[in-house]
């Protein structure tokens, strides 16, 4: 690290409409450092990304300079000049173009108005092999993979020679695999000079990767850890400004209670993501479904709650054949679904709290003819947001208003206001923040208790780990194996991820998540 | 995050009154035309005039609610002047049966309906564009209407429901009164309904609306289905006022006053967002910017390149008013 630090914000705030998003926060990052920037949601790390990327003017008093020189503020095109490039953690690709058209996305090459298409498709073909993708630069992103996905915004923030990337929650939706990937290629940036902000939930990832690591707190700067002194206890602590001792600690355990099966699942298959998965979730028991991005879990869901076509196979719930044509029927049947894709397939953004709660019962609770009974929407709206510590000013409040871990509460009240028997939840953590996290896990421990079969989805192996019962494992469209907790053994996170890869099997799957090799055997 | 922490420093009385202001969208741009127009020529605001102004706006008014049902679904609907034209002959050539010359009204909506129930099958069932089926049946529907009329104007100069097109009950025009009622109506399924609700989140998300359980087939037909009843209604009201209907002329671009109606009155094209009473003044511009126009004595070809402007202008103020006032 050199003297001067390459990137230095300094007393920055921001105010929206007479209140400080941020206030006087200062930050220094220097050349080949990766510096991790956590917080819970909320706590500003956006707001003070948006000001970098120039999409968010700071206040006046704030400046930003480069490798010495003043950046000037409030200017994207400024700051990218200046070798700034954010990658923003829901992607911004336009799907209909190729890898390729989407890397050079508003700096194409060109000639006198002519596109140089090979050329870039070289360029492009040189930046994805560097991250050793296995797809080509002339493929259309909308028949990538989301963690695919992530990899060709990767290659569009190198392809400006950026000295300074911002990456806000990259591994979200990257598979194991494709996390080491990005690793390495951190590692070969940092080598090269290039300082990384890395915005993270993952204390795993932030371990890993950081030399320092800066925590906000309610748009407050609260301090900075060298890698030597990093701990999840200290981290957590300054994250939410108390302490969190029971993050996953499981209460309720169904260990064996097998009795009363709720949900059969035999030989279900839809068009080519599930090739025939038999598995069964009993009364109160929660049951974790891992895998690697891609290996069906949500389509597996999905066709369990009748958004997809059932090619074959069997729903028994109860004892009798349902196979739902439709999430409606599915709902009828007590089956509920929490998308991973909360904005895009969950919440009507333009829509109050209350009407996101009430959609699903708004039929059920009406008048004949259909006449909105609002009183009731109006109880069953404040229910939730008193049961769910849901912060907002009122009911009315626009969904899209809200903070990632509220809007996930929403949907899991949107949820449970149908009673259902079955919870069906596909990353149900994901994009939210610790303290949410922590309530969500309660919440689904408590929804257990109450005797709710719960499928859990997660891509986080200690979240499974920490709430599941028993966990089953898919790979390519097949349930490759299941492990379960007992009494005196809980999973862990390498059988988990033997099957998963499957390790121990024929199969072009690599195994790069363990260090020791030993382990497989 | 930005958002909520405006919102967490908005009291709520700010909340509100913006709330208001929101509702309001159009509503200064009326008044100050109305007011324009009153200072320019001395006897716009007459309530002679102003029963004239509800009149011409009546049938727009109409066509442009049903279209609100369809644009918050996502959709659009090119056919409701075709549909217009067509309901409009069935229900003069039902007048002309002896005796039963009175269900000329039911007919003329009953034949809307119908055509608008197609396009909702085509678009619910078989998924496909709104645009490009209502496209093929603004000219399918047409051709349909000359057939009707067997490509002549039909006539009834003893039309048994003349008292629609040019009644009234104390001074009021029977047009405007069902246009009222026709708001009135789409006011209440919209806000006050299932369906309503069902079609508002169908406008912002299909696919989520799906799984959350809504019925999307039903909320299409319906919407379809509702703009082309408006369409019928629309024709019975057209033959009415003329006591004659014609396939070839009758309706020509009468979508494209609606769709600027329900634009200007803060509708998103993209769906989920809008209301009827924001359609109720986008319809009364027009009209008012019609009539007015007239009256200041400004040349046809004139009023045609003022009217498209200003409803550019409108709708332009109407964003960055939203951009800088509520900040999304």
């Amino acid at each position: 690290m050199s003297d001067r630090p390459l990137l230095e914000m300094c007393q920055i705030s921001k105010t929206f409409g007479g209140v400080k998003a941020l206030s006087n926060i200062s930050l220094n990052v220097a050349a080949g450092e990766v510096h991790a920037l956590m917080g819970e949601n909320g706590a500003g790390k956006s707001t003070l990304m948006k000001i970098l990327s120039g999409a968010l003017s700071p206040d006046s008093g704030g400046r930003i300079s480069v490798a010495g020189s003043a950046l000037p503020t409030g200017n994207t095109r400024a700051s990218r000049n200046y070798g700034i490039a954010v990658i923003y953690q829901e992607l911004s690709l336009a799907p209909n173009l190729t890898a390729a058209q989407n890397i050079f996305l508003g700096a194409e090459k060109a000639k006198a108005g002519m596109l140089k298409n090979s050329l870039m498709h070289k360029s492009a073909q040189l930046i994805l092999e560097r991250l050793e993708v296995d797809f080509d630069a002339g493929v259309q992103v909308n028949r990538l993979s989301l963690g695919q996905r992530q990899m060709v915004e990767i290659a569009r923030a190198l392809s400006t020679n950026a000295r300074i990337i911002v990456m806000d929650e990259p591994t979200t939706s990257l598979s194991g695999k494709e996390t080491e990937k990005l690793f390495d290629v951190i590692e070969s940036l940092k080598s090269e000079g290039i300082a990384i902000i890395y915005i993270s939930h993952r204390m795993d990832e932030v371990y890993r990767l950081s030399d320092r690591c800066s925590v906000l707190r309610d748009g407050a700067y609260v301090g900075t850890l060298d890698k030597a002194d990093v701990n999840a206890e200290k981290l957590v602590s300054m994250m939410v400004g108390r302490d969190i001792s029971s993050f996953y600690q499981k209460v309720h355990h169904a260990f064996g209670e097998k009795k009363d099966v709720v949900l059969r699942v035999e030989e279900l298959a839809d068009k080519g993501k599930v090739k025939g998965c038999s598995f069964e979730v009993c009364r109160g028991e929660v049951l974790g479904i891992a895998g690697l991005v891609g290996s069906g879990r949500t389509e597996l869901l999905r066709l369990i709650y009748g958004a997809d076509y059932i090619a074959r196979g069997r729903i028994i719930i109860d004892g009798q054949v349902v196979n739902p044509k439709s999430p409606r029927e599915a709902l009828e049947k007590g089956i509920v679904y929490l998308t991973e894709d909360r904005k895009g397939l969950g919440l009507f953004l333009d829509m109050s709290i209350s009407e996101n709660v009430n959609i699903a019962v708004a039929e059920k609770d009406a008048y004949p003819g259909g006449v909105r009974q609002f009183r009731m929407a109006t109880l069953r709206a404040k229910r939730a947001i008193d049961h769910f510590a849901i912060r907002t000013s009122s009911i009315r409040q626009k969904v899209s208003t809200l903070s990632g871990g509220n809007q996930q509460k929403v949907l899991f009240a949107r949820l449970l206001e149908v009673n259902p028997k079955i919870l069906l939840l596909d990353e149900p953590t994901r994009g939210v923040d610790v303290g949410a996290k922590s309530e969500i896990y309660r919440l689904i421990d408590e929804l257990a208790e109450h005797g709710l079969a719960v499928v859990v989805v997660s891509s986080e192996l200690p979240e499974i780990i920490g709430i599941a019962d028993r966990c089953i494992v898919m790979r390519e469209g097949e349930i490759a194996g299941e492990v379960a907790s007992s009494p005196d053994k809980v999973m862990t996170q390498e059988e988990l991820m033997t099957f998963a890869t499957g390790a121990g099997y024929s199969s072009s799957t690599k195994m790069e998540v363990f260090q020791d090799k030993e382990t497989m055997a | 995050m930005s958002d909520t922490v405006r919102l967490q420093d908005s009291s709520r009385q700010v909340a509100k009154m913006k709330s208001v202001v929101t509702a309001l969208g159009m509503l200064p741009v009326l008044v100050l035309l109305a007011v324009a127009f009153q200072m320019m020529t001395g006897n716009f605001l007459t309530a002679n005039n102003l029963s004239i102004v509800m009149q011409q706006a009546s049938i727009n008014i109409v066509l442009a609610a049903g279209m609100t049902f369809v644009i918050l679904t996502s959709g659009i609907d090119l056919s409701v002047g075709s549909i217009l034209a067509a309901s409009a002959i069935a229900a003069v050539q039902a007048s002309l049966w002896p005796g039963l010359g009175l269900l000329g009204v039911p007919v003329g909506i009953l034949v809307g309906l119908a055509f608008g129930l197609v396009n909702g099958v085509l678009i619910a069932f078989f998924k496909l564009p709104p645009f490009i089926v209502t496209l093929g049946a603004l000219t399918t529907v047409r051709g349909v209407a000359r057939l009707m009329g067997e490509d002549t104007t039909v006539f009834n100069s003893d039309l048994p429901f003349a008292i629609i097109g040019n009644g009234d009950i104390l001074g009021i025009p029977w047009l405007a009164i069902i246009a009222i009622a026709v708001v009135l109506l789409s006011w209440f399924v919209l806000r006050g309904t299932v369906l309503g609700t069902w079609i508002y989140a169908t406008g912002g998300n299909h696919e989520a609306a799906r799984l959350a359980g809504i019925k999307v087939w039903l909320v299409l037909l319906f919407a379809y289905g509702i703009s082309g009843l408006f369409a019928g209604l629309g024709g019975v009201m057209s033959a009415a006022r003329l006591y004659a209907a014609n396939g070839l002329q009758l309706g020509q671009a009468y979508e494209l006053d609606a769709i600027a109606a329900v634009i200007l009155g803060g509708t998103s094209l993209v769906g989920g967002v809008g209301s009827i009473w924001g359609t109720l003044i986008g319809a009364l511009i027009i009209a008012v910017l019609s009539n007015g126009l007239i009256l200041v004595g400004v040349s046809d070809i004139w009023q045609f390149i003022i009217k498209g402007m200003v409803i550019i202008l409108a709708v332009a103020l109407d964003r960055y008013r939203l951009k800088s006032g509520a900040g999304s």
